[in-house]
């Protein structure tokens, strides 16, 4: 089985995730970005499984789809107050603190 | 179809061993209970859930101890789910440091009407996912503990909607603990592949084996430790930590600095002392840069401070990056391996209840001024002299000022450093040094204002302290008062709870 293929691509898409949560400012985008990585870690945790022969590997998958539907949850919820409160979800426009 | 049924019919169940679970169990059933309660109690009896919860921790307790009585060290699902002597400490300090914040809270949130029974409920299940944490010896294990006491840690950071910078502390901790947790679990995806294993003893054995040598084992070590620098505020990582710890609810805020806080390094410690113990080359070095950006940049920045719960938020970015200082000389002989990890677990116990107590002294003043600003604190002295010297108390003890708690701490990072004897540890333990004397300089400017300063508005009525908030003071005073008293009775506890790669 060709395990570099899926890596590479698992890579890529990691970079893709990182890049867009930290230049996107529109919040529903940097969450679309977070399961970018998220993917990115699933098809590398079922790639490895399928290469080492152990079922450990989807196991790990599938806790992490279920707790990043959590995560998600939680996030559009903050979105959401984010808009209700400021009547906008542009990201950078948040930050009544600094220093 | 058939199949798999015929399969299931195989199915065994896991062997369970309900007694070493009687913590989670006992915990998970008062969060189902308070949850009820809080549906059929009226409004103005909600109080009522606080109390049951904080009930519920004590008797959470109670197994706890029982377990440490017996002594065994006991291992389920194939070495996932480890309870030892570490995991029971850990969990103790973890109940502890709930109950110390539910004391603080209970009058806070009642006063602000803010959702009181699904504050405890949410507190009682990050609490939860740390206890988990305390015995997680196993990659899925660590990742669902982390996320359990996470999530509710995101939103317990907005409790207060209304307010734009509980929003602004929440957003800004969420989105920056779910990149962390995604960076980490790339990172535990990679020493998976490596290792072809999910469980840390084995991981262990394969990584100091020549499977360590691969370049993708130092990648994944390389991708967990980030992901858990921004857990614990580590610098480059930390621009979260002030702004969540100032937007936030004030009990929230001391629950996150110590209880999420000590949760990241607890993962740590059993990630590195049994998961990545063969390759100290790796995680040496980048421990010890973290360490030393994190206590010099988190003191320095502290200097500035105007806000009492900002510069709080910049010291116990500091005061991590000392308990960063024994991971960093760990890896270099047996001696420094053991006083390495005492000194991180005797910190972590120390720290919890100086920070608990400093910052349960920032909410008694601010019901008065309704204010954290440094110069509020102007003539403390001459109308809460109790507060003022608790408060000297605990900054003196963060500080490092023998005889109190904090002192016996830094001596032993000073000593886990000395133990391991390279020149690089020696340096860190200089840089640790110069630290404490910068340190020194902020904790005294708040003591120099409570004691010297006259008042600002003039209004010397003394400060009412609710009782649950003078308990919460009482128990985190006797502590830091007693261990800097009787330091050897901590450093036994910290010394019985060794982890080691069997």
């Amino acid at each position: 089985m060709y395990l570099n293929q899926f890596l590479l691509l698992a890579a890529f898409l990691f970079s893709v995730g990182v890049y867009g949560v930290l230049a996107r400012k529109n919040g529903v985008l940097v969450l679309m970005s977070i399961e970018l990585i998220l993917n990115a870690v699933n098809i590398n945790l079922v790639a490895f499984g399928a290469f080492h022969d152990t079922v450990a590997g989807q196991v790990f998958a599938l806790f992490v789809i279920a707790v990043a539907a959590a995560e998600v949850g939680v996030g559009l919820a903050i979105v959401l107050l984010i808009y209700r409160n400021r009547h906008s979800i542009d990201l950078s426009e948040v930050d009544l603190m600094k220093g | 179809m058939h199949a798999v049924l015929a399969a299931a019919q195989t199915l065994k169940a896991p062997d369970l061993d309900y007694f070493a679970l009687a913590p989670e169990i006992v915990l998970t059933a008062v969060l189902v209970g308070i949850l009820l309660l809080d549906v059929f109690v009226d409004e103005t009896r909600k109080y009522l859930v606080t109390q049951v919860a904080g009930l519920g921790l004590l008797v959470s307790l109670v197994p706890v101890v029982a377990l440490a009585a017996n002594g065994a060290d006991r291992s389920m699902l194939g070495g996932a789910y480890v309870v030892d002597n570490f995991a029971l400490l850990v969990k103790a300090l973890f109940l502890a440091t709930g109950y110390v914040v539910l004391l603080m809270s209970s009058d806070y949130i009642g006063e602000g009407d803010y959702y009181e029974g699904e504050y405890s409920f949410l507190l009682l299940s990050s609490l939860l996912g740390m206890m988990v944490m305390g015995s997680s010896r196993d990659l899925i294990t660590i990742f669902v503990a982390l996320e359990l006491l996470s999530i509710p840690a995101y939103l317990l950071a907005g409790w207060r909607k209304r307010d734009l910078r509980s929003n602004e502390a929440c957003l800004k901790y969420y989105l920056l603990g779910v990149l962390a947790s995604a960076v980490m679990l790339y990172g535990m995806s990679l020493i998976f592949g490596a290792t072809g294993s999910t469980v840390l003893r084995t991981i262990g054995r394969e990584v100091g084996g020549s499977v360590g040598e691969e370049p993708i084992v130092t990648l994944g070590i390389f991708f967990i430790v980030v992901g858990f620098a921004f857990k614990v505020s580590a610098v480059p990582f930390h621009f979260w930590a002030p702004d969540t710890y100032e937007g936030a609810p004030t009990p929230v805020t001391a629950f996150l600095s110590v209880a999420s806080k000590a949760a990241g390094f607890v993962a740590l410690l059993q990630l590195v002392y049994i998961g990545f113990f063969g390759r100290e080359e790796v995680w040496g070095p980048l421990f010890w840069v973290l360490a030393a950006l994190t206590m010099t940049v988190g003191n320095l920045v502290a200097l500035r401070q105007t806000n009492v719960v900002r510069m709080l938020a910049y010291s116990s970015v500091a005061q991590a990056g000392y308990i960063l200082v024994p991971f960093a000389v760990a890896g270099s002989n047996p001696a420094a391996n053991a006083t390495a990890q005492t000194a991180a677990l005797v910190y972590l116990l120390i720290y919890a209840a100086m920070n608990l107590g400093a910052f349960a002294i920032v909410m008694a003043v601010a019901r008065k001024t309704r204010s954290a600003e440094i110069s509020s604190y102007g003539g403390l002295f001459t109308y809460a002299p109790g507060l003022t010297l608790l408060m000297s108390v605990f900054l003196f003890s963060l500080a490092g000022i023998p005889p109190l708690a904090g002192w016996f701490a830094k001596l032993y990072i000073f000593e886990s450093a000395l133990d391991a004897g390279t020149a690089a540890a020696v340096t860190l333990a200089v840089v640790a040094g110069l630290n404490a004397v910068i340190a020194l300089f902020y904790y005294s400017a708040v003591a120099k204002e409570m004691w010297m300063r006259p008042v600002p508005d003039g209004d010397t009525t003394p400060i009412p302290v609710p009782p649950a908030l003078a308990a919460a003071l009482a128990f985190t005073a006797i502590v830091v008062v007693a261990v800097g008293v009787y330091p050897q009775a901590f450093a036994r506890l910290g010394d019985l709870a060794q982890l080691t790669l069997r």
